[in-house]
C-alpha cells in the first residue's frame, strides 16, 4: 500500500455525511491512488453517490447536507474555507448517470466549459473541440455535423459527448456515478475502454452496480453497505483483485457472489 | 341504469362543449358579418394604411391606431419583458423558499387586479408625474407602457418560471459539475434550454398588451394622430372600439367593427405564435 499512498489523489478521514437529522455516511477514511480507476460498490441506498458527490462538493447543492471529517485533493482540503467550490469542481469532473447534454449544439455541448472560464479564440475552442471528442472516440462520428443539437444523438453517443464535455475543462479527476447503467452493452463496452484510457492520466472513480463492469475495469474496489442503523459504511476497500478473489469480510463475500442484493 | 348515467352525463358535457365552442363562432361570424362590408367598401389597403379617421366625413383609416397600439405594446415590452424575465430567475433560482411562497400569489394578486384600477392609478399618479417631470400632456405613450409593463407582469413571470422550473435537474447539476458559477450556470445553460417557455411568456403577455382596453383609454390621451415622441398621446385599435361604439351608427359602427377584425387577426397571430414556440418538440429527447 506504501506505493499508493504515496501517489494518492483523493483521501477521506473520518467522513461523515448527513442529510439534516439523516446520518448517511458514517466514518470513512480511504485512500484513492492517481492514475488508477476506483470503483464503489454496494447494494441501491448505502451511499455510492453521496459519497461520490462529496469529492466535487456537489452536496453544496442540498441545502441540508453536512459534511464533517476532511477531504484532501493532494495539499487541499476540500471542504477548507479558503476552498473554492466553483475552482474544486475545474479539477474535479463528474460524469452523471443519465447522460445530459445541454439542449444546444454537439460543439457548443463541448467548449462551453472552456468557454465560461476565458477561452475566446474560435480556433483554440475548435481544437479543444476537436481533441476531446477524438479522446472519446467520436471525432469521426459526429465531425460533420458539429452545429446538430446533441439531443438527437444516441444515448450511448451522449454520455460519450458528455464525458468529452468534461476532458474539456481539463480536470485531473474524473467521477462517474453509474455514468454505464443507461447504456446498451454496446455503448459500455465504449465507455468502459474510455475508462481504462483515461486511467493513464486521470484519477477516476466510478459507482457501478455491476460487479462484472468492477471487476472488468477498476484497479481498487470499495464495498459499502449500509449497517444497522441504516448509516453507510465502507465495509472493505483495497485492490479489485483482493476484494474479488478474497473478501475478507463475510459482508463483501455475500454481495459478490450474489448471496446478498 | 348506471350506463344510462354515463352516457347522460357524457352528451351533457357534450353540449356544453358545443356551446361555448359556438358561442365563439356567433361572435367571430357576427364580427365579421358587420365588418367586411365597409373593409370591402373602403378597401383593405386604404383601411389599414389610410391616415385621417373621421367618421363624420365617412373618412376611415385606421393607421395611427395601428401605430399607437405597436408602440404602446412595444413599449409595454421593452419595459416588462427585462423586468419580468428577472423576476421569474430570481425566484427559480435565487430567492429562498419562505420569500417565493409569498411572492407567488402576490404576482397572481397582479393579474386579478381590475384593469380600470390600473387605469385610474395610472392616471392619477403615473400621468402628473409624466407631465411633470418629462413634459408633454402626460397622457402620453409613456404612460400607457409603464401601466401596460405593470399589466403584463404576471403573465411573463409566472409562465417563464414555472419554465424554468419544469426543467430537469441535471441541466444544472451539470453546469456546475463543469466548475461554472451559479449565475454562469443561468445564463449559459439555464436560459437557454428554458427558452421557447420564456419567449411563450413574452409572446402571450404582448398579446395581452394589444388586447388591453381600459387601462390604456384612461391614460393614453386617444388622440387620433401619429406620435412623434412617447410624450404623445396616442389612440389604440381597442380603444377606439371602446371610445366610439356607445354613440356610431352606420358606416361608423361597421368601420368599429372592421378595426376588431384587425385585432382578432393580430390576436390570433400572436397566439399561434406561442403554441408555435412552446409546440412539443421533445422527440429527440431521451
Ligand atoms: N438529497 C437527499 N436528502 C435526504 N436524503 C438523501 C438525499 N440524497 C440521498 N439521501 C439518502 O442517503 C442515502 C444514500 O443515498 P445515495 O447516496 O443516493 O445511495 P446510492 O447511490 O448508493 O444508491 C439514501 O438512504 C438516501 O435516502
Ligand atoms: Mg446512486
Amino acid at each position: 500500500m506504501s506505493e499508493i499512498s504515496e501517489k494518492s489523489r483523493l483521501r477521506t478521514e473520518n467522513l461523515n455525511l448527513y442529510y439534516g437529522s439523516r446520518h448517511a455516511l458514517k466514518d470513512i477514511t480511504m485512500e484513492i491512488p492517481s492514475r488508477a480507476i476506483t470503483a464503489i460498490i454496494g447494494p441501491s441506498g448505502c451511499g455510492k453517490s453521496s459519497l461520490l458527490r462529496v469529492f466535487n462538493r456537489m452536496n453544496d447543492l442540498i441545502p441540508e447536507a453536512r459534511v464533517e471529517g476532511n477531504v484532501y485533493l493532494d495539499k487541499i482540503s476540500v471542504y477548507g474555507e479558503e476552498t473554492d467550490a466553483v475552482a474544486l469542481r475545474k479539477k474535479v469532473g463528474m460524469v452523471f448517470q443519465k447522460p445530459n447534454p445541454f439542449p444546444m449544439s454537439i460543439f457548443d455541448n463541448v467548449v462551453i466549459g472552456p468557454r465560461r472560464h476565458g477561452v475566446k479564440h474560435r480556433d483554440e475552442l475548435e481544437s479543444i473541440a476537436e481533441n476531446c471528442l477524438r479522446r472519446v472516440a467520436l471525432w469521426e462520428d459526429v465531425k460533420d455535423n458539429l452545429r446538430q443539437s446533441a439531443l438527437n444523438l444516441p444515448l450511448g453517443t451522449q454520455q460519450q459527448l458528455c464525458i468529452a464535455r468534461t476532458l474539456a475543462i481539463e480536470p485531473e479527476v474524473i467521477l462517474m456515478d453509474e455514468s454505464c447503467s443507461a447504456l446498451d452493452p454496446e455503448s459500455t463496452m465504449r465507455v468502459e475502454e474510455l475508462m481504462t484510457e483515461l486511467a493513464q492520466s486521470y484519477t477516476i472513480m466510478i459507482v457501478t452496480h455491476s460487479m462484472e463492469q468492477a471487476a472488468r475495469v477498476s484497479d481498487m474496489s470499495a464495498f459499502m453497505m449500509i449497517d444497522d442503523e441504516k448509516i453507510g459504511r465502507l465495509v472493505e476497500y483495497g485492490t479489485t483483485e483482493q476484494i474479488f478473489s478474497t473478501p475478507k469480510d463475510k459482508r463483501t463475500e455475500d454481495y459478490i457472489t450474489g448471496r446478498y442484493g | 341504469m348506471k350506463d344510462f348515467k354515463e352516457k347522460l352525463s357524457g352528451r351533457i358535457f357534450f353540449v356544453l362543449a358545443l356551446s361555448s365552442i359556438s358561442v365563439l363562432a356567433l361572435i367571430t361570424v357576427f364580427i365579421l358579418i358587420k365588418g367586411t362590408p365597409l373593409i370591402a367598401e373602403v378597401g383593405l389597403k386604404d383601411f389599414i394604411f389610410g391616415m385621417t379617421w373621421a367618421p363624420g366625413r365617412g373618412e376611415f383609416g385606421i393607421f395611427p391606431m395601428i401605430a399607437g397600439s405597436v408602440s404602446v405594446t412595444f413599449g409595454a415590452a421593452v419595459i416588462g419583458v427585462p423586468i419580468g424575465i428577472c423576476c421569474s430567475i430570481f425566484l427559480a433560482e435565487f430567492a429562498p423558499a419562505w420569500l417565493s411562497k409569498i411572492f407567488r400569489p402576490v404576482i397572481q394578486l397582479l393579474a386579478g387586479i381590475p384593469s380600470v384600477v390600473y387605469g385610474f392609478w395610472g392616471m392619477i399618479f403615473v400621468v402628473p408625474l409624466i407631465r411633470d417631470y418629462l413634459g408633454g400632456p402626460g397622457l402620453s405613450i409613456l404612460a400607457g407602457s409603464i401601466i401596460l409593463a405593470i399589466m403584463i407582469l404576471p403573465t411573463v413571470i409566472s409562465i417563464s418560471e414555472v419554465s424554468i422550473l419544469a426543467l430537469p435537474r441535471q441541466y444544472k447539476e451539470g453546469a456546475l459539475a463543469l466548475g461554472m458559477t451559479h449565475w454562469q450556470a443561468i445564463y449559459s445553460v439555464v436560459l437557454p434550454s428554458a427558452k421557447s417557455g420564456i419567449v411563450a411568456s413574452v409572446v402571450l403577455g404582448i398579446g395581452r398588451a394589444v388586447g388591453e382596453t381600459m387601462a390604456v383609454i384612461m391614460v393614453l390621451g386617444n388622440a387620433v394622430a401619429l406620435p412623434e415622441s412617447i410624450l404623445d398621446p396616442v389612440r389604440t385599435l381597442t380603444t377606439n372600439i371602446g371610445i366610439e361604439m356607445g354613440y356610431a351608427e352606420g358606416a361608423h359602427e361597421q368601420a368599429l367593427f372592421a378595426t376588431g377584425i384587425v385585432l382578432f387577426v393580430v390576436i390570433m397571430i400572436i397566439n399561434g405564435l406561442a403554441q408555435y414556440i412552446t409546440r412539443d418538440k421533445n422527440k429527440g429527447r431521451r
